[in-house]
C-alpha cells in the first residue's frame, strides 16, 4: 500500500442553496490519497463524487455553495483555509484536474500552443519561446502525432480523443503531485478510452503522481484504482483496496451495483436490479440513505444513521447489520 | 426459417458536407449494409461514434431516407422511389425509442398525452378507451397509473425512459428500433430498463434493433450482434458465437478494450490511432489503418462479407481464399 498521505480529507460536508434552504450534497466524507496511489471514487448520479472533487480545488461558487465543516489537508495544509492566492498557485500547479468534456477546459478561440503555454508562463514563469518548446514536448508526452504542426491548430480541428490528450498535456504541464480526473474517458469511444487510460497510467508512473479518479464505470475503476471509495447519496458507504471491494463487497449497495452491471464475459438473459431510484437530496430518510432500496434493511436502518465499521484492515463499510452477519464486530 | 420482418440489402446513406465555397463532398455514413431480422429476435448493432449505427436505425423507421440499397419492412420496400407511401402501410408496426429521455418528451405535455399521442394520430378511439389504454401502458412499463396527469420534469431519467417505451408500445408495434436507450442511465436503473425490454419482448413477441456502444449491454439483450465500423458491418453472428470467437480484428480490439470488473486485468489498446475521416476514407479495408494484422491486400481491396461458420460472417482478408493462398 502507498506510503505517506498526500491528501487527507476529514468529515467534509458540502451544501448547496436550494428552494428549501441549504441541502447537503456531500455529508461527512473522509478519505486519504497516498503518494503515487490511485483512489477511485465510484457512484451513480447524485452520489456527490464530483462535488467532492471540486471542493478539493475550491471550485464551488461562493454564493450557492458552502462547506460548513471538514478539513481538506494537502501535505498537511488545510486547503479550505488557504488564501485565494495560495490556492491559485496550488491549482494547476501541484494539483491538476482533467474533466469529462475536453471542450469545457479548452478555449475554442485559442490555439493548442496558447492553451498549454498559458499554464507554463503563469506557474513556471517561462519565456514565450521556452514555453512553446515545452508545450511541444508535452504533446509528445501525451502521444499526439505530429506535435509541432498541432501546436498551431484550434481545438475544433481535433477529435475527442486528441482533445482529451491536450487537456492531459495541460494538466501535467507543471508536473503535478495530484491529478484529479473526473470521468476522464466517459465521453470517449472504448478503443480510445483504452489508449487514454494506458497513457494516464504511464504518466502516473513517469511523474510519480497520485490520482483521484472519479468514474461511474466500475470496469475503469477496477483496472485503474488501487483503492476504491463507493459513494451513495452524498455519503461514503464503503472503502476498500480494489481487490477486496470487487471480490468481497460488504455493503448491500456495493453488492447490488456490482451485480447490476452487465458483464462482457457472461451470457445473461436478465440482470439483477436494485429496486427504486436514487433519493432526492431534499427528501432523505434519517437513517441509512440506502435503506429504502435495500432488501436486507432492518427497522433500525431506517431511523438511525449507520456508523462506518471495519471488515478487514483498510476495508470499511457503513452497514452494521451486514458487518455483524459476516462476523465482524461493528 | 420464416421470412425476415426486416431485410436490409446494400443499404447506403450519403450526406452532402459543404466545405467552404467548394462543391459539397459526399460523406458515406452507411456503406453497403446488409442484414436480416426475424420475428422475436434482437439484433444488437454495436459500434463507436461515426460507425453509422444510428443512421441505419433512423432509415429503418423512415426518419431519414436511404441513398441506395433496399430496405424491406414486413415485405414492403421502403427505400425506393415509392418508399414514403410504402412506409405509411407499415408505420403502425414500427416504433423508435430514443437515447435522451429528457429531450424526447415535450416538457409542456402531460404524460398521458405524450403516451396517447400515437393513438390520437391514428384516431378512432373514444375518450374512455384512450384513458384506459394509457393506464394499461403505464402499468405495462411498471409505472403507477396515477402518474398520467404529471409532467415530464417530475420524473427521473429511468422513469422518463419507461414513459418513452410506453409511448412506443401504444400502437402495439411488432418492431422497435432502440437507439442507445440505456446509455444515459445509471447502472442500477439501466438494469431495470434492460429487463423491462426483455420482459416486453417475451410478452408481446417484439423484435428489436438495439443500437448501442456498450458491448456488455448488447451481450445481455441481443440474440444476434452486428459490429459496425466507419459505416460498414464488419462482422455478424449469433450473440454467443460473436463474443466467444470474435473473428474480425476490429471486433477483437473492441472487446479487448472494454475494462472488465476484474482488478489486476488491464484493457488492451489493440487498435492504434483513430477512425479515419469518412470524407477521405482509405482504400481497401477501412480498418487497415488501425489493424494489427493488416497485410498487402488490405490496403487495396475492400474485403467482402464471408461466412466462416454457419451464421457467422466476417469482412476480412484474413479469412478470404486469396489470403490463404498468399500465406
Amino acid at each position: 500500500m502507498a506510503g505517506e498521505m498526500l491528501l487527507d480529507v476529514q468529515n467534509l460536508t458540502v451544501q448547496f442553496r436550494g428552494d428549501a434552504g441549504w441541502t447537503s450534497a456531500v455529508e461527512n466524507v473522509s478519505f486519504q490519497v497516498g503518494e503515487r496511489e490511485c483512489l477511485g471514487l465510484v457512484g451513480e448520479s447524485g452520489s456527490g463524487k464530483s462535488v467532492t472533487a471540486l471542493s478539493i480545488l475550491g471550485l464551488h461558487a461562493r454564493r450557492t455553495a458552502r462547506i460548513p465543516s471538514g478539513v481538506i489537508a494537502y501535505r498537511g495544509q488545510d486547503i479550505l483555509r488557504l488564501p485565494t492566492r495560495a490556492l491559485r498557485k496550488l491549482r494547476g500547479g501541484e494539483i491538476a484536474m482533467v474533466f469529462q468534456d475536453p471542450m469545457s477546459t479548452l478555449n475554442p478561440v485559442l490555439t493548442i500552443a496558447d492553451q498549454i503555454t498559458e499554464t507554463l508562463i503563469l506557474h513556471q514563469s517561462l519565456s514565450a519561446a521556452a514555453a512553446r518548446q515545452q508545450a511541444q514536448r508535452l504533446l509528445d508526452m501525451v502521444r499526439i502525432p505530429d506535435a509541432a504542426r498541432r501546436l498551431d491548430e484550434y481545438p475544433h480541428r481535433l477529435s475527442g480523443g486528441m482533445r482529451q490528450r491536450v487537456v492531459i498535456a495541460m494538466a501535467i504541464a507543471c508536473r503535478p503531485k495530484l491529478l484529479i480526473a473526473d470521468e476522464p474517458t466517459t465521453a470517449l469511444d472504448v478503443t480510445i478510452q483504452a489508449q487514454i487510460l494506458e497513457l494516464l497510467r504511464d504518466l502516473q508512473d513517469e511523474l510519480g503522481m497520485s490520482v483521484l479518479l472519479i468514474s461511474h464505470d466500475l470496469g475503469v475503476i477496477a483496472e485503474f484504482a488501487h483503492r476504491v471509495m463507493v459513494m451513495y447519496a452524498g455519503r461514503t458507504v464503503e472503502t476498500a483496496p480494489v481487490r477486496a471491494l470487487f471480490e468481497r463487497p460488504v455493503h448491500p449497495y456495493t453488492i447490488g451495483l456490482l451485480a447490476a452491471a452487465p458483464r462482457l464475459e457472461l451470457d445473461t438473459d436478465r440482470l439483477p436490479t436494485i429496486a427504486g431510484s436514487i433519493p432526492d437530496p431534499a427528501s432523505i430518510v434519517p437513517g441509512c440513505r440506502y435503506s429504502p432500496r435495500c432488501d436486507v434493511a432492518l427497522e433500525s436502518c431506517r431511523n438511525l444513521p449507520p456508523a462506518m465499521g471495519s471488515a478487514e484492515p483498510g476495508h470499511l463499510a457503513r452497514c452494521p447489520p451486514r458487518l455483524a452477519a459476516l462476523g465482524f464486530a461493528a | 426459417m420464416s421470412e425476415p420482418i426486416v431485410q436490409v440489402r446494400e443499404l447506403t446513406k450519403e450526406f452532402p458536407v459543404a466545405k467552404g465555397r467548394h462543391k459539397p463532398v459526399m460523406l458515406r455514413a452507411v456503406n453497403r449494409v446488409s442484414f436480416d431480422l426475424h420475428a422475436g429476435m434482437t439484433l444488437g448493432l454495436v459500434g463507436e461514434s461515426g460507425s453509422g449505427k444510428s443512421t441505419t436505425g433512423r432509415i429503418l423507421v423512415g426518419l431519414t431516407n436511404a441513398s441506395s440499397g433496399s430496405v424491406k419492412l414486413f415485405g414492403h420496400e421502403i427505400a425506393g422511389a415509392n418508399g414514403t407511401r410504402a412506409i405509411q402501410a407499415v408505420r403502425h408496426r414500427l416504433q423508435f425509442v430514443f437515447q435522451d429521455p429528457h429531450g424526447s418528451l415535450n416538457p409542456r405535455m402531460r404524460i398521458a398525452d405524450a403516451i396517447a399521442e400515437p393513438l390520437d394520430v391514428a384516431g378512432g378511439m373514444s375518450r374512455q378507451d384512450r384513458t384506459d389504454r394509457v393506464h394499461e401502458l403505464l402499468e405495462t412499463v411498471g409505472l403507477p397509473r396515477g402518474y398520467a396527469s404529471r409532467y415530464p420534469h417530475e420524473f427521473s431519467g429511468g422513469q422518463r425512459q419507461r414513459i418513452g417505451i410506453a409511448r412506443a408500445l401504444a400502437l402495439r408495434p411488432d418492431f422497435i428500433v432502440c437507439d442507445e436507450p440505456v446509455s444515459a442511465l445509471d447502472v442500477s436503473i439501466q438494469a431495470q430498463v434492460v429487463n423491462l425490454l426483455l420482459d416486453l419482448q417475451q410478452q408481446m413477441g417484439l423484435s428489436y434493433l438495439f443500437i448501442a456502444h456498450d458491448l456488455a449491454v448488447v451481450r445481455t439483450i441481443s440474440t444476434h450482434v452486428a459490429v459496425m465500423y466507419a459505416g460498414a458491418i464488419v462482422e455478424q453472428a449469433e450473440r454467443r458465437e460473436l463474443y466467444r470467437a470474435p473473428a474480425h480484428p476490429y471486433t477483437q480490439a473492441l472487446l479487448a478494450a472494454v475494462p472488465r470488473m476484474t482488478p489486476g486485468r488491464r484493457a488492451e489498446a489493440a487498435a492504434a490511432g483513430e477512425m479515419p475521416s469518412l470524407l477521405s476514407p482509405p482504400a481497401g479495408c477501412i480498418f487497415h489503418t488501425r489493424c494489427p494484422h493488416a497485410f498487402a491486400p488490405c490496403r487495396v481491396d475492400v474485403p467482402a462479407m464471408r461466412e466462416i461458420t454457419p451464421g457467422h460472417a466476417v469482412a476480412c482478408h484474413l479469412y478470404s481464399a486469396a489470403a490463404s493462398q498468399a500465406a
